[in-house]
């Protein structure tokens, strides 16, 4: 027999879960209208009608070949990098403790970054491996991260640091190149601000397979970095074997950021960003915080794209400067409005 | 149940703790105490397996608590630190559902029997009606007594704590102290606790170690340690120790520092 207090405590804890699912709920509502939008606007603009036209048939047309061929592996592409940025972001907070922690920190995009600009530049017949060499270069950087910065363990104010100075080598190393061969540089801007130009169903089948696996394992985080929450010391009395834990979050973590630099090039501000926001809408439990991350980094990415190639046709702007526009001044929003959860 | 023996520890190459050991009994309820630096802490992280060794051994139940998988060691043993954080929006029962993560496989739900042991751990602490509150809500007393009650969610045979009642007021204190008493007389829990408060040392817990500069002072029933001598010699006090006639245990009341010793 429940007492009128406790009864009415449990409507408090359901009315939370409601609250988190419709979240939940309404970020993939978005999302599927996001994708949608994008579908419709580019150089030609088309009706919902020539969408689901496309969808269930009329084959041969113009309409047909630009949105299944061109716009949907964009859109798809644009949904998968976001969420995986947001993920690893997300992630790399739980494994520092530190709200500043986005996926550059852990050495990815400038080791990216420098694999692929050096292979744009300087060895120029060879830029279809520049995926291949970002995607290495990322993971090599990311390991001379945390080599650096072990010490009998793993601290996270270690990590930072040592990700800080790595940054600054590969990032001179970056500049370097692009003032060696300025004269090329106008292809590599495009990489270095991140553009989901020209991508086609080749790239969506090589990006879904690994997004997938990259899902699946950050999923499997979610408790860790729910108990690295609590602190060391606590994680540690649970039977959480730490230093074991910060690597396993930060390779997953590490691996979703390769695979999207690899296939789009250095998107910033998603993965710092997209965990706030999510939080403040959801809250700091990873059951709910990192699937809604995920969705909303989807939706932010493909908003993003979508103006990027619309609002300056026929000039395309890197996807990035949309993102900072559109994103910095909503998440302005958010912190100012508040929620239980504050920066 | 636990058995330490000839421990050393450091940080970096400074050695804090030498030589230091003791046995303890399932059952027994047990304070360190020492001044600040007298290494109470670090034994108290090192039996906990916190920290590292650098060399001796802490048995719990006859095994290698450092050689121990981490997970079988949280199945018996808990560790209350003294600072304790928690994201502002975790509520008390979510916090004290974290103490069945060692029980529960990888990636297995939570079932309905950690679901009923969280309740129970939620009662033997009082906190039934602050279950869906915040923690960041609590007040002091009622967060640490949240962590506590995480802690039991463990099952543990063994609490270890470090400075439980610091930051908290006097009738906080005791409510803590009180909830440790209770625990350990109706669940059987060994307790081993660093306490500041030398006077609840004695008043709560049936045995007190003694450390000073990383050795072993004394080690014996409250009674046996609490004299003024040791507070002269280990705190470089001088002090009036009386007998309280209401609960029969020493208590005393500091007079100044002692010079010259």
């Amino acid at each position: 027999m429940l007492t009128g207090k406790s009864r009415a405590t449990c409507r408090e804890v359901n009315t939370r879960l409601i609250k988190r699912l419709m979240v939940l709920v309404a970020a993939l509502t978005l999302l599927v209208t996001a994708g949608f939008l994008s579908l419709r606007f580019g150089s030609v603009r088309y009706a919902t009608a020539d969408i689901i036209g496309s969808f269930l048939g009329a084959e041969g047309s113009t309409a047909k070949v630009i949105i299944m061929d061109i716009r949907l592996p964009r859109t798809l592409i644009a949904i998968m990098v976001g969420a995986n940025l947001a993920m690893s972001g997300a992630l790399l907070q739980a494994v520092m403790r530190n709200p500043l922690a986005d996926p550059g920190l852990t050495g990815v995009s400038a080791g990216g970054g420098l694999s692929a600009v050096t292979i744009m530049l300087v060895f120029p017949e060879m830029t279809r491996y520049v995926p291949l060499a970002a995607f290495g270069g990322g993971i090599v950087a990311a390991f001379m991260v945390y080599t650096l910065a072990w010490k009998r363990g793993i601290d996270p104010i270690r990590i930072i640091l040592a990700g800080v100075a790595v940054n600054a080598i590969l990032g001179g190393g970056i500049s370097l190149l692009s003032i060696l061969y300025s004269d090329r540089i106008q292809g590599v801007l495009m990489w270095l601000n991140g553009s989901m130009s020209a991508k086609s169903r080749f790239h969506v089948s090589i990006l879904a397979p690994y997004s997938f696996i990259g899902l699946i394992a950050a999923l499997l985080c979610i408790n860790t970095a729910n108990v690295l929450q609590l602190g060391d010391d606590a994680a540690k009395s649970l039977g959480v074997r730490v230093n074991l834990a910060r690597i396993l979050l930060s390779m997953v973590a590490a691996f979703l950021a390769g695979i999207s630099v690899a296939m789009v090039g250095l998107i910033g501000f998603i993965g710092l960003v997209v965990p706030h926001i999510s939080r403040l809408l959801v809250g700091t439990d990873y059951r709910f915080m990192l699937p809604v991350s995920a969705v909303i980094g989807g939706i932010l990415l493909t908003l993003a794209d979508t103006g990027a190639r619309t609002l300056f046709s026929p000039v395309e702007l890197p996807v990035g400067i949309l993102m900072a526009i559109i994103g910095g001044p909503f998440f302005l929003y958010l912190l100012r409005k508040g929620g239980a959860y504050r920066v | 149940m636990i058995n330490a023996s000839e421990l050393k520890i450091g940080y970096d190459k400074k050695v804090v703790v030498d030589g230091f050991g003791f046995n303890i009994r399932q059952g027994e309820m047990v304070s360190l105490i020492g001044p600040n630096g007298s290494g109470k802490s670090t034994v108290l992280k090192v039996l906990a397996r916190l920290m590292e060794k650098m060399g001796g051994a802490v048995l719990l139940d006859g095994a290698d608590i450092h050689r121990l998988p981490t997970r079988e060691v949280a199945k018996k043993l808990s560790i209350l630190s003294q600072y304790n954080i928690t994201p502002p929006d975790f509520t008390v029962e979510e916090l004290v559902s974290y103490g069945r993560l060692p029980h529960r496989k990888m990636f297995q739900l939570e079932s309905k029997a950690d679901r009923e042991i969280v309740r129970w751990a939620l009662r033997q602490t009082k906190l039934e009606k602050l279950a869906n509150r915040f923690i960041n809500s609590l007040s002091g007393g009622e967060r640490q007594r949240a962590w506590i009650a995480m802690a039991l969610a463990q099952q543990p045979k063994v609490l270890l704590l470090d400075e439980p009642t610091t930051y908290l007021d006097i009738s906080h204190q005791l409510e803590i102290m009180e909830l440790l008493n209770t625990l350990n007389r109706e669940l059987d829990l060994t307790a081993i606790m660093v306490l500041h408060d030398l006077n609840q040392a004695v008043r709560y817990s049936n045995r007190l170690i003694v450390i000073k500069e990383g050795k072993l002072f004394m080690d014996g029933a409250p009674q046996e340690v609490l004299t003024a001598e040791m507070l002269r010699s280990v705190y470089k006090v001088e002090a009036e120790v009386t007998i309280n006639k209401q609960i029969g245990k020493p208590m005393f009341m500091p007079l100044g520092l002692a010079f010259g010793t």
